[in-house]
């Protein structure tokens, strides 16, 4: 059983794509080798910046002899049908057996696939591996066509047993296969051959690599830790830099280093992304007082004066660049404090949000009209709200922002509050791009909700009005991010709005805006008529005066167009929301039952609904119900489709025959009373707790009673009864799009 | 490597050392380019020279101009009129990445002290319509040049495929000489009887330079020019390949791209003066892109971009 060691060598892999190619490597050779028969005991792979390992153990030395029997016509077919048979199989007649059968004598081909060597299918696999390797961008070098990477320097390919080591021969353009490697680029410089994995693993060590980018992570945040502790101080975590660094290594030296006394007064984070940005440095905190204080650098090699000129030269460069950011830091809070935050934001006039949607200011301008709006609903001051409104997209016209693009929204913050602004506002700038993502913190505090929803749902209703919408993979806009912001500020907040007549309003509006500038209204006349159409008007979109006013604008194709795109963007909403409830595994079709109710805009309504639900099918009960309900509709659908009428009203529980027929009169009584206040206060705990009572007597009428009697009159009164349980059982969820 | 024992001391000597270590390397060592351009890039010997399948070895400083970099003189490490030291090497040989290494040792790195890195970085030249992989090469954190593969110029893609590096001189001489300003570093040797920094030389010209880029440039005149250095590339480009004159086939792609070049460098002074928008902005990179995809498409119809007479049947 050989093991097998393949090295492809090259000049630097960016760090971001080492983990992703090593992963690959292993997955399309083990594929494509146990697609050839060869099976194999374990494998890994392990990556550096110049090169990508992958070791196999436990190969088979050979395929498996494969052998195929094929059934073919019988002996005395014609000529064509034996030809055809023979050609098809590779052999000749006399290669083929006769044997009898209870149909007669009839052709059989036996096929005999015989086993090759590992050495032959590693060869064709690695080959094929190298020339279709999935890499997120490869290029091609010199004279070749190879795409790699970077340029491929070296193939290291050895099969090893007991007997020793040997090369899988391979030529893939001019690059041939071998035995040897090469040690750290500078410490270590020269060619080596090695015998096995093991071999080269500590071969390697000696030639300063640390093969194992776990392992070269580890040692650094071991390192770092101990460094900063030593002097009081804690490295800030950042697991994507670690390994961002572990990739830019092979032999990796931590050195921390000091950052110049002019600049421990920037904010935390200016000098935290600087430093990882421009540098790839760790910050290393005071944990008394919180500041950042020093760095920790991650060099490449040991040297003779122990790193000294290395910190030297990255003091030094830290020092510019933290020069530049102070320098950012100062004029913008010169300008803030001269012209303050709206002074600041009159120069995102000039920047372009999106050529069909107008400028920053132009956005700002409609956040902040509807996060007047929406102050209300969350509990906030509309005035603070549209103060923060109005502010919250300034840093974007600072030289910081300008310059770290992931500072937006945390430069906001501090230049706030240096331009005096106070009660939630400055929290607002940094919180309103919040949530980003599934997991990232929600806001709560209600000006930053307020300011949050509005900027959502001004880029949603925006692109919408625009059509452009996510399409597949296609999301260039981050839409869908934006639809699950909104859902998870209004679950996480209840927040209570009804969605739809939000995005209607706000799609006719944009569309009027946007006839404006077609019609090449003048600027002044634009911006009277916007300012009139806010979103009080808009509410008025069908009231004739209104339309009579604006008829040039606002044509009845406007208001269908913004009809049909709120329900789209509505129908987005929900599709967004089924993949997060998803997520808390409530099922989709527990969600579908619940939107087709009505109020299905109102997202946290839905969700309460849904979760109730939820949690009563997972009773023993609730799942029977759901059962009861199922057999009940379904006799009654078929009854109405039958007889052409509808039995929805009158069942008298005078007509009832049986103990379980009175019994189900008088749950139903019950159960309605406490279900119709239930829902009126939309308690739906409550309401399906009520309703899941239901199963016991349904189940027992259903087994006791047979509804089609002759009695038309009592078999009428049993589908009303029926119909009874249908309308209770869909006041509360639609219950035919429970599966199951 | 005995040249490289001693330090270099002065910014010059650094360029001697380069183009000497890079002549004993077999390349051609070039003169700048006689116009105003933003990087070394631009040089016709390496823009049109990656171009096509005759081989290329060539070494040789740029001024280059990005007038939007300039502040007077004050900034230690920003000026807006600066030198590249620019090498390309068609095709790319196996070992450049050793061939640069080398150019270091020679100008002073002592490779056993320092750290030198290749830290990922994609080229692309929306101008140019180019793009390539490489890194940035730093040195303790620093960054001292750009390493690229030339994958694609002027919309053509490059075969074979040129190695490019790229110097920041000033950077990277002030790192060797351990200086912090610019305009303080040694431009000649500081023992010679007449010893003169980088800021005798530039600090007046920066100042100068900065006055007229930011604040007096006649913008109507640029863009003018602008339009007249299109129209007349589109001109050049617009001539029959056969010489009425002399019978000759002379394809113009270098007059051509010089005004490629021109227009280029008034967009840049257009965008120092504030007076190009955001969305302008798009639209005249645009404009430049396409002269610079005409004129590579002229040159690889030259003898020079590998044109043969028998392909012309």
């Amino acid at each position: 059983m050989p093991d097998l060691l393949i090295e492809l060598f090259s000049e630097e892999i960016p760090a971001r794509m080492q983990t992703r190619a090593g992963e690959d490597l292993k997955k399309l050779v083990t594929n494509g080798l146990v697609e050839a028969g060869l099976t194999y005991a374990s494998a890994a792979a392990f990556t550096t910046p110049r090169r990508l390992t992958l070791t196999v153990d436990g190969l088979l030395d050979q395929s498996p002899t494969t052998r195929e029997e094929r059934k073919g016509p019988k002996a005395d077919a014609p000529e064509k049908a034996i030809e055809g048979f023979l050609r098809g199989a590779g052999l000749t007649r006399d290669q083929v057996e006769e044997r009898e059968t209870p149909k007669g004598s009839v052709l059989f081909a036996v096929i005999e696939k015989p086993g090759r060597p590992a050495s032959h299918i590693i060869a064709e696999v690695l080959e094929a591996t190298i020339r279709q390797f999935p890499w997120p961008k490869s290029m091609r070098w010199g004279t070749g066509s190879l795409k790699w990477v970077r340029p491929l320097q070296s193939i290291l390919c050895i099969l090893t047993d007991e007997a020793g080591h040997n090369v899988v021969p391979l030529d893939v353009d001019g690059i041939v296969s071998g035995d040897t490697t090469e040690g750290h680029r500078f410490m270590a410089p020269g060619r080596f051959a090695v015998t096995g994995f093991d071999d080269y693993v500590a071969k390697l060590k000696r030639a300063h690599v640390v093969l194992d980018a776990a392992e070269r992570a580890q040692a650094i945040w071991h390192d770092a830790t101990n460094m900063a502790f030593a002097s009081g101080l804690e490295v800030v975590e950042d697991k994507g830099l670690l390994s961002e660094v572990a990739g830019l290594v092979e032999w990796p030296v931590v050195l921390m280093g000091r950052i110049g006394d002019d600049f421990l007064e920037l904010p935390p984070e200016v000098l935290q992304t600087s430093m990882k940005e421009h540098q790839k440095f760790f910050s290393v905190r005071n944990p008394k007082t919180g500041r950042i204080e020093r760095f920790i650098t991650v060099a490449n090699r040991e040297t003779a004066d122990n790193g000294a000129t290395i910190l030297a030269g990255n003091e030094k460069v830290l020092s510019a660049r933290l020069a530049d950011a102070k320098f950012f830091w100062e004029n913008d809070l010169r300008t803030v404090r001269e012209v303050g935050l709206e002074g600041m934001a009159k120069l995102l006039a000039d920047v372009t949000f999106h050529n069909k949607l107008g400028s920053q200011a132009e956005r700002v301008a409609r956040i902040e009209a509807l996060a007047r709006e929406l102050a209300s609903v969350v509990g906030a001051k509309p005035d603070l709200a549209a103060e923060a409104a109005r502010v919250c997209k300034a840093d974007l016209a600072s030289e910081m922002v300008y310059e770290f693009p992931e500072l937006q929204g945390t430069m906001g913050k501090y230049y706030a509050r240096a331009a005096g602004h106070d009660d939630g506002v400055p929290e607002a700038c940094e919180e309103h791009y919040s949530p980003l993502g599934p997991s990232d913190d929600v806001p709560t505090a209600s000006v930053s909700v307020a300011v949050a929803l509005a900027d959502k749902l001004d880029t949603l209703t925006g692109f919408w009005a625009i059509d452009e919408k996510p399409t597949g993979s296609k999301d260039p806009f981050a839409l869908r991010r934006a639809a699950l912001g909104v859902i998870r500020l209004v679950l996480e907040n209840d927040v209570r709005i009804p969605l739809g007549q939000w995005i209607f309003m706000r799609l006719a509006q944009t569309k009027v805006q946007n006839e404006f500038v077609r019609k090449k209204s003048s600027a002044d006349e634009i911006s009277k008529l916007v300012e009139q159409v806010d979103l009080e008007l808009a509410r008025q979109f069908r009231n004739s005066a209104f339309q009579q006013r604006y008829d040039e604008y606002v044509t009845g194709a406007t208001l269908k167009e913004s009809e049909v795109g709120a329900i789209d963007l509505l129908a987005f909403f929900h599709d967004r929301l089924k993949v997060y409830l998803r997520d808390q595994s409530i099922r989709h079709d527990i969600i579908d039952a619940c939107i087709a109710m009505p109020q299905n805009d109102d997202l946290a309504l839905l969700v309460n609904r849904a979760t109730a639900l939820s949690d009563t099918l997972k009773t023993d009960d609730g799942e029977n119900l759901i059962q009861g309900f199922k057999r009940a509709n379904n006799i009654l659908t078929q009854a109405e489709e039958a007889d052409g009428v509808e039995y929805s009203y009158g069942a008298d529980a005078k007509f009832a025959e049986t103990e379980e027929e009175r019994a189900l009169f008088a749950a139903l009584d019950t159960a309605e009373a406490k279900i119709a206040p239930a829902m009126d206060a939309q308690d739906f705990a409550s309401a399906m707790h009520a309703m899941a009572t239901l199963r016991t007597p349904i189940d027992a009428f259903f087994d006791a009673v047979q509804i089609n009697t002759d009695n038309q009159t009592i078999r009428r009164n049993r589908l009303n009864l029926l119909s009874r349980i249908r309308t209770l059982c869909l006041s509360v969820a639609d219950l035919t799009k429970v599966e199951g | 490597m005995s040249t490289t024992s001693q330090a270099p001391r002065s910014f010059q000597e650094i360029i001697l050392r380069l183009q000497t270590y890079w002549a004993s390397k077999g390349c051609a060592v070039l003169q700048p380019y006689d116009m105003e351009v933003g990087a070394g890039t631009f040089h016709p010997a390496t823009t049109l020279r990656s171009l096509g399948a005759q081989p290329w070895a060539a070494a040789y400083v740029q001024p280059s101009r990005r007038p939007t970099d300039g502040r007077y003189g004050e900034n230690p490490n920003r000026l807006q009129h600066y030198y590249q030291y620019q090498v390309l090497i068609k095709p790319s040989p196996p070992d450049l990445q050793e061939l640069y290494l080398g150019s270091l040792e020679a100008i002073g790195v002592d490779m056993a002290l320092h750290d030198i890195r290749f830290v990922e970085d994609d080229w692309e030249s929306p101008t140019l319509g180019a793009w390539g992989l490489g890194w940035e090469v730093w040195c303790d954190g620093m960054e001292v040049s750009q390493f690229t593969y030339f994958q694609q110029v002027g919309g053509h893609d490059c075969h074979p495929v040129s190695g490019e590096l790229t110097y920041g001189l000033e950077r990277l001489a002030m790192y060797i000489l351990g200086i912090d300003h610019v305009m303080d570093m040694p431009f000649n040797d500081p023992q010679t009887p007449i010893p003169l920094t980088y800021g005798d030389i530039f600090k007046q010209t920066e100042e100068e330079y900065a006055r007229w880029n930011f604040d007096v440039a006649n913008t109507d005149v640029l863009l003018r020019q602008f339009e007249e250095a299109e129209a007349e590339c589109e001109k050049i480009l617009s001539q029959a390949h056969d010489d009425p004159k002399t019978g000759k086939r002379i394809v113009m792609a270098h007059p051509a791209y010089d005004q490629c070049i021109k227009a280029s460098h008034i967009f840049n002074l257009l965008d120092a003066r504030g007076v190009i928008s955001v969305t302008e902005r798009q639209a005249y990179i645009g404009r430049v892109r396409a002269l610079a995809k005409q004129c590579a498409d002229a040159f690889v119809m030259t003898r020079a971009g590998g044109w043969r007479p028998e392909d012309a049947a």
